[in-house]
Order: structure tokens, then C-alpha cells, then sequence
């Protein structure tokens, strides 16, 4: 297998191999505090790169290399996560045990070191998993779910107009429109001029009528109003005189010339 | 024996329009509803895998997953499918997958579980991020000081992964030693 080729340039500067451990140049600090998901990854990151076994961490090497990259994460004024200093703390402790030498009676005492293995090796399993979780076909990414459109909303049913139905119903508002013909006013041109003519003509032959008996209500409101204003307006000409006795007593119609 | 066939035929095209036009996977329940109580589970599993096998080439498959039965374009159109949608779907970061593998894997777990499996504090948007797809949600609290919500994966998220069963996960028992190259 070829060597990858490298087409990298650092400051202007192309890079002819790899870094040999973690670079951090300054400035990508923040990308690669975000490229860690914490201290146990950056362990673990270790470890690996440096082909180191998880199950005899040379905790010595381990720890001089986390700390030298807590120290540049520090020198560039980033706020620590409390995480990382934590995890400095228990390295440097669990380096010391190992080099304090073991009272006899704790000859039975665990490797220092286990507690530490297990929380690697659990983590590992889990960044895994994770991998291997979001490696699925995944509903809206890879698996398109099949929806063929069904309204559930029920439809209304239109009804069936057949020609007979359009011919019977046009018949019938014809019936209808017989019926109801004479209800169409068929606007009677009344003049109130002609009906004051009328008015006159019959004071002059009946000489004087009560108010009431000028109405016929046989003969429609529209009639009936056509009069009542012909009356006015012949009052107001002067032509009529109605008279009244008393209130509510029945008023007299006559001509004025009858009068005279 | 052509009648019968024929019956066959019709009882399939009932479960097929039910699923295609379902907007949910339908449950085993629900298509025995479909049939009024005509139905057999046994008889019903089996004219599920029929069509199942109708389908096999076509476009669509039919398939179970945990909440029930659905259709689903085959996974080789995917490619072309996604053309049709001009954004592409965000992907997850690490540590909301991470959060969601040690759900998934542990469950049920509380956040304080999930921190010390990662060795960081979990961000509350992460959790709310997976609530919100309807993948994991609070199945109790645990009975310590503070009474931690305890965190479990739904059906949902079995289902938007094409699984029936939790145990259908990708194994992660058998550890990472030689997985890594170096």
C-alpha cells in the first residue's frame, strides 16, 4: 500500500509527513476542543494513536501527554472545562499509587489502573455504538417511508341531474310563475293627477263624501295611497275643503266650488 | 380452489391499501380490526408475509418494524429519492449520538449515568434535541436523592432505525480491540 500523500500546508509552509504526535497549532484549539467529546476521548485518542495497550497503560506517558495538551488548551486562555482537570487529577493520582510501594497487607489490591481501563473501555464501546447507531438506514435520511394519499374525510357524493329532471323542474317554475303573475305589479301608471280629476268628478255628483268612502280597499294600497295624495294635493290647491266636527268625528270631503 | 384463491387475493389487497394509505406503521391489532373480527392473527401473519413476498419486486417493500407494519421505498432509491428534497437531513453530532448510544445500549439511564459514562457534562440541549425527535423520553426517576429522570429509546426510534427489537442494535459487547486500526 502507497503512503497517503500529503497536500497540507501549514502557514504557508507545505508539510511533508505527518505530525508525529497531536499537533495543535494554536489557533485550531477551539476546533479541536470541539473535535473531543472530553477527556476520555482525548485518552482514548492517545492510547490509539500511540498503538499503546488499554489493558497496561504506561501511565507515565499517558499523563505527560495529557497534560501537555491540557497546558496548550490553557496557554490559549480557553476555559478549561472542568472535565479535562479532573480527569489530570485522576491520572496523576493513580500514577502515584503506582509508584508508592504496596504495604503488605494490601498485596491483594487492585491495579490502579482498572477503574480507569473500564470507563476507556466502556466509553469506546459506546463511541462505537454511536457510530454504528447512526450507520443505520435512518427514517427521513435513507428510508423513505411509502404514503399514498387516502381522504379520510368522506366525500360528499354530488347528485345525478339527468335532462328529464332539468325539463320537469323548468316546467314547474313555469306553473309557479302563472301562479304568482298577478302578484307581478305591473306598475299601473297612476297618476295623481288623474285620480284627482276622479275625485272631483265624483264630489260633483255625490256632493259631499265622508273620508272614509273615498277608499275602496278592494282596489289595492297603491290605489288607495294614489288617492289619499290626490286628495292632498287637491286640499292643497284649494279645490277640495274637508271639513271635521270634532275629534275622531268623521271628516267631510266636498268640492270647493260647491261651496262657494 | 380458484375461489379460494381469489378470497386470498382480496383479503391482501384490503391489508395492502390499509398500508399504503396508513400514516402510521399499523399494528397487527389494527389490521385485525380491518376484517371485523373475521381474522385470525395466525392467518393474518401469514398474508402479511405473502405480500411481503408479492412486493419483493417491486419498488416499495413491505416490512415490520417495532410499532407494526409498513411500506417503504428499497433502500437502493434512497440515493436517488433524496435529489427530490433540496436540504440535506442535518446529521447528529457526536455527542448528541453518543447520548443517544448510551440510551439506547443501558437504558433506562439518568443524565448523571450518561455523564459518567462520557466523562462530560451533558448538555440539556442534547437531551432535548432527541426528546423532541420522539426518540428517547422519561420512563421514571430514579428513587435517589433528586429523583433523576430515567431516560429510555421509544418505538420511534426503533422504528425511524427499521427495527423491531432492541436487540437488533448493532452489538457492542464484544470489545473494540481489534476494531481500531492503527
Amino acid at each position: 500500500m502507497l503512503p497517503p500523500v500529503i497536500s497540507a500546508r501549514l502557514h504557508g509552509e507545505p508539510i511533508a509527513s505527518l505530525p508525529q504526535d497531536l499537533y495543535i497549532p494554536p489557533e485550531a484549539l477551539e476546533v479541536y476542543l470541539d473535535a473531543f467529546e472530553g477527556p476520555l476521548d482525548l485518552l482514548l485518542y492517545l492510547i490509539r494513536k500511540h498503538n499503546l495497550d488499554i489493558l497496561d497503560i504506561r501511565m507515565a506517558d499517558l499523563t505527560q501527554q495529557y497534560m501537555s495538551y491540557v497546558d496548550k488548551m490553557q496557554a490559549a486562555k480557553l476555559e478549561l472545562a472542568a472535565d479535562y482537570l479532573l480527569m489530570s487529577a485522576m491520572l496523576i493520582e493513580i500514577k502515584s499509587r503506582m509508584l508508592l510501594p504496596k504495604p503488605a497487607e494490601l498485596e491483594q489490591e487492585d491495579d490502579p489502573r482498572a477503574e480507569l481501563v473500564r470507563r476507556l473501555l466502556e466509553y469506546e464501546a459506546i463511541k462505537i455504538g454511536a457510530q454504528k447507531i447512526d450507520a443505520l438506514p435512518q427514517v427521513g435520511r435513507e428510508l423513505l417511508v411509502a404514503q399514498a394519499c387516502f381522504e379520510h374525510v368522506v366525500k360528499v357524493q354530488l347528485p345525478v341531474v339527468e335532462m328529464e329532471d332539468l325539463l320537469v323542474a323548468w316546467r314547474s317554475v313555469l306553473e309557479r310563475a302563472k301562479n304568482y303573475k298577478h302578484h307581478h305589479i305591473s306598475r299601473e301608471q297612476l297618476s295623481v293627477r288623474e285620480h284627482m280629476s276622479l275625485i272631483l268628478r265624483r264630489l260633483q255628483q255625490e256632493g259631499m263624501l265622508e273620508f272614509t268612502q273615498m277608499f275602496a280597499v278592494s282596489e289595492g294600497v297603491q290605489k288607495m295611497v294614489t288617492y289619499f295624495l290626490a286628495l292632498l294635493e287637491l286640499a292643497r290647491e284649494g279645490l277640495v275643503k274637508m271639513t271635521q266636527q270634532a275629534a275622531y268625528s268623521p271628516i267631510y270631503v266636498q268640492a270647493a266650488e260647491l261651496m262657494a | 380452489m380458484m375461489q379460494e384463491t381469489q378470497s386470498i387475493q382480496k383479503l391482501k389487497n384490503v391489508l395492502e391499501a390499509a398500508l399504503l394509505t396508513s400514516p402510521q406503521p399499523l399494528a397487527l391489532d389494527e389490521m385485525l380490526r380491518l376484517f371485523e373480527g373475521k381474522m385470525e392473527r395466525t392467518t393474518l401473519r401469514m398474508l402479511l408475509d405473502e405480500l411481503k413476498n408479492d412486493w419483493s419486486e417491486r419498488t416499495l417493500e413491505l416490512v415490520q418494524i417495532a410499532s407494526g407494519w409498513r411500506f417503504q421505498a428499497k433502500m437502493e432509491y434512497a440515493e436517488v429519492l433524496a435529489r427530490l428534497s433540496p436540504e440535506k437531513p442535518p446529521r447528529y453530532s457526536r455527542a448528541t449520538l453518543e447520548t443517544l448510544a448510551i440510551i439506547a445500549y443501558k437504558q433506562p439511564v439518568t443524565r448523571g449515568d450518561i455523564e459518567e459514562i462520557r466523562g462530560v457534562a451533558v448538555n440539556q440541549t442534547v437531551l432535548r434535541t432527541l426528546v423532541e425527535r420522539g426518540w428517547i423520553d422519561v420512563v421514571g426517576h430514579r428513587d435517589v436523592p433528586g429523583r433523576p429522570s430515567l431516560f429510555a429509546t421509544t418505538k420511534n426510534f426503533l422504528d425511524d432505525l427499521n427495527l423491531r427489537s432492541l436487540q437488533e442494535l448493532p452489538p457492542i459487547d464484544n470489545l473494540p480491540q481489534q476494531e481500531m486500526e492503527i
